[in-house]
């Protein structure tokens, strides 16, 4: 156990590496000079090479990369161009709402995804089963984003009961806050519930075959629990690993969720950044959502050992 | 890719052996089980619709999806303007028919290049274990970024353009499509037959075009499917966050983001690309599931 997981920690390293690369290598694709793009038009010549100093860009590439590899190891990703504060500074002044709504659409995910999971494969092959196929593909059919406006049209702008957009912090007024990020963490989680219910069923499936559920109705127990204590449990497991992936894919649709319903959060300072040209804040955010995703892997990996005693055995 | 497909399922004769190879059953199994799959079917159906449309898009609509007629701006649904116009007098309607072709080129060629590329580096990276490890860990860096941002990030260096957005969109699903046919080369490599042609000389191209490929291609036709839809969506979100193509050119995305700023006044000109957009995506994941069905046989028992 102890070799395995310290076998997984040290694999994480050259992903973190390989991502440090991407991100920082993202400034250098620029067609042109950067500071010249950063600039705009009508920068004269001694404001780019200011810039070009205060950047760093007059150093070889790899000492760049070293001095700001280093930097990100110790969470300092340089200074901002356009707000006037460290990077580390205006991330942390958007972590919040990004992280409750990554929170939030997860457990919609999980809601939704794993009941309909287990309702499908019970019912196998009844019209439920099909009925709830064809929702979730419709699910993951649907853009985050078109999803978030169709509840913007129904819910605020036709019905007045929610907010459209904007965002309360928990501490300032809880109800507030839980009205404005329902839409927003509806839209995101639902895309996600269908991937998850159409893995939970097909595990259920499997689950369900076994011989002890069957000698579990031998016994007669009630379906109802047969379903929920022995099968469910087993089933669950391969679904850790699909939960995983989903938070990064959560967090990359919370970029998109953010802006349509103007949530002050770090996908939004990523796509306004893009049109200022503020480079630093863009490496930064994208840098610590990437890690964190590495990390929230890492961690399902870990979990998955713990709940599964099979992969520890068997040297995973 | 396709004269692979067919000189592994056709009869022909062994090149190294000259050994009459024979024919096993019919020519394309799998067809006869798509088309009795009324869904996929209807699917396939749709997406000819939406190409067609696509290709002939001057035919089908004749107003200009750039044309300004400030006469008629916001206007909702009518004889003239099927789909409304926007809030400068656009026509929706050629305007969606139009965004259909940027979406589904975007789609289409995304998919081809992350293809080619991903089919290269999977069979490098299967068949050659020295090259195993430094193609794989790189493209796991790659897939280390929630895909989205990652397109993202990219786009915020290259600019807006469609030409960039193919780019960016080939480096976030390629390496998916690698892993697939690496798993499926490490597979193939350890077959009785590839070790045979070794034996009797064949060359390593030879070997994995011919023996190799073709093995891997039933989930990656149906994987390519979804790479379509994934594409097409984040084509359509790249645009909305106004990182994809032009802004002033007529695409679903596009047409989304404008659309969002006057919701209030003119549901329809989100609600229709919107639409455009879920039903195309749809099409696509129905046809991949049905594909995938009538493909592997071990799915198809569910």
């Amino acid at each position: 156990m102890a070799a395995y997981i310290l076998r997984r920690l040290i694999l994480v390293l050259p992903v973190i590496l390989v991502v440090g690369v991407v991100v920082f290598a993202l400034v250098h694709l620029t067609p042109g000079e950067p500071a010249a793009v950063i600039l705009g038009d009508r920068a004269t010549a001694e404001e780019i090479a200011r810039l070009r100093d205060q950047l760093g860009l007059n150093d070889p590439l790899p000492v760049q990369f070293v001095r700001w590899f280093g930097g990100v190891l110790r969470l300092d990703f340089g200074e901002s161009i356009f707000l006037g504060e460290s990077v580390t500074r205006s991330l942390l002044g958007r972590v919040q709402p990004t992280v409750l709504l990554t929170l939030y659409a997860l457990c919609f995910q999980i809601l939704i995804g794993v009941p309909a999971g287990v309702l499908a494969a019970v019912r196998h092959n009844s019209p439920v089963d099909r009925v709830l196929t064809v929702l979730a593909i419709s699910g993951a059919s649907v853009p985050t984003f078109f999803l978030g406006i169709l509840l913007i049209l129904v819910f605020a702008v036709r019905l007045r009961w929610l907010p459209s957009g904007g965002y309360v912090p928990f501490t300032e007024d809880p109800i507030a806050h839980l009205k404005g990020m329902l839409l927003p963490a509806f839209a995101l989680g639902f895309s996600a519930a269908g991937l998850l219910a159409r893995l939970v069923r097909s595990s259920m499936l499997d689950v369900l075959r076994e011989d002890y559920v069957r000698t579990a109705f031998a016994k007669g127990l009630p379906e109802g629990l047969v379903v929920v204590r022995h099968a469910l449990r087993n089933a669950l497991i391969p679904a850790l690993t699909v939960i995983g992936t989903s938070v990064g894919a959560l967090l990359g649709g919370a970029v998109v969720t953010e802006t349509v319903f103007t949530i002050p959060g770090m996908g939004r300072l990523v796509v306004q950044s893009i049109a200022r040209r503020d480079y630093p804040v863009i490496q930064g955010a994208i840098m610590t959502i990437a890690v964190t995703y590495v990390l929230v892997n890492l961690l399902v990996d870990l979990l998955y050992v713990y709940a599964d005693p099979r992969v520890r055995l068997g040297g995973g | 890719m396709a004269r692979a497909a067919g000189v592994a399922v056709g009869g022909h004769r062994h090149a190294a052996t000259g050994l009459q190879v024979e024919r096993r059953g019919r020519r394309w199994p799998w067809a006869r089980t798509l088309v009795a799959n009324p869904v996929a079917v209807v699917s396939a159906g749709f997406l000819l619709l939406a190409v067609l449309a696509a290709a002939f898009a001057p035919l089908l609509v004749t107003t200009d999806p750039t044309f300004l007629d400030p006469a008629v701006r916001l206007q909702g649904p009518s004889a003239a303007h099927p789909l409304g116009t926007d809030d400068r007098g656009r026509d929706v309607l050629s305007r969606v028919v139009y965004g259909g072709r940027v979406s589904l080129l975007v789609g289409l060629s995304v998919t081809a290049i992350a293809a080619l590329v991903g089919s290269t580096l999977g069979l490098l990276s299967g068949y050659y274990p020295r090259l195993d490890t430094p193609i794989m860990r790189t493209l796991d860096g790659l897939m280390a970024f929630p895909s989205i941002l990652l397109a993202i990030a990219i786009m915020a260096s290259l600019g807006p353009s469609t030409g960039n957005v193919v780019v960016a969109l080939v480096v976030v699903y390629t390496p998916t499509i690698a892993r697939l046919v690496r798993s499926s080369t490490l597979v193939a490599k350890q077959q009785a037959y590839v070790e045979s042609a070794r034996a009797v000389g064949m060359g390593d191209v030879a070997i994995l075009l011919r023996y190799v490929y073709p093995n891997g291609l039933s989930p990656l036709i149906v994987q390519c499917t979804f790479v379509v839809a994934f594409a097409i969506i984040s084509e359509a979100s790249l645009s909305f966050l106004g990182a994809g193509v032009d802004p002033e050119t007529a695409t679903w995305g596009n047409m989304l983001r404008d659309g969002q700023r006057i919701l209030q006044r003119a549901w329809w000109l989100s609600i229709f690309p919107g639409t455009a957009l879920v039903l195309t995506v749809l099409a696509l994941n129905l046809l991949g599931d049905g594909l995938r069905d009538a493909l592997d046989p071990r799915a198809r028992r569910r």
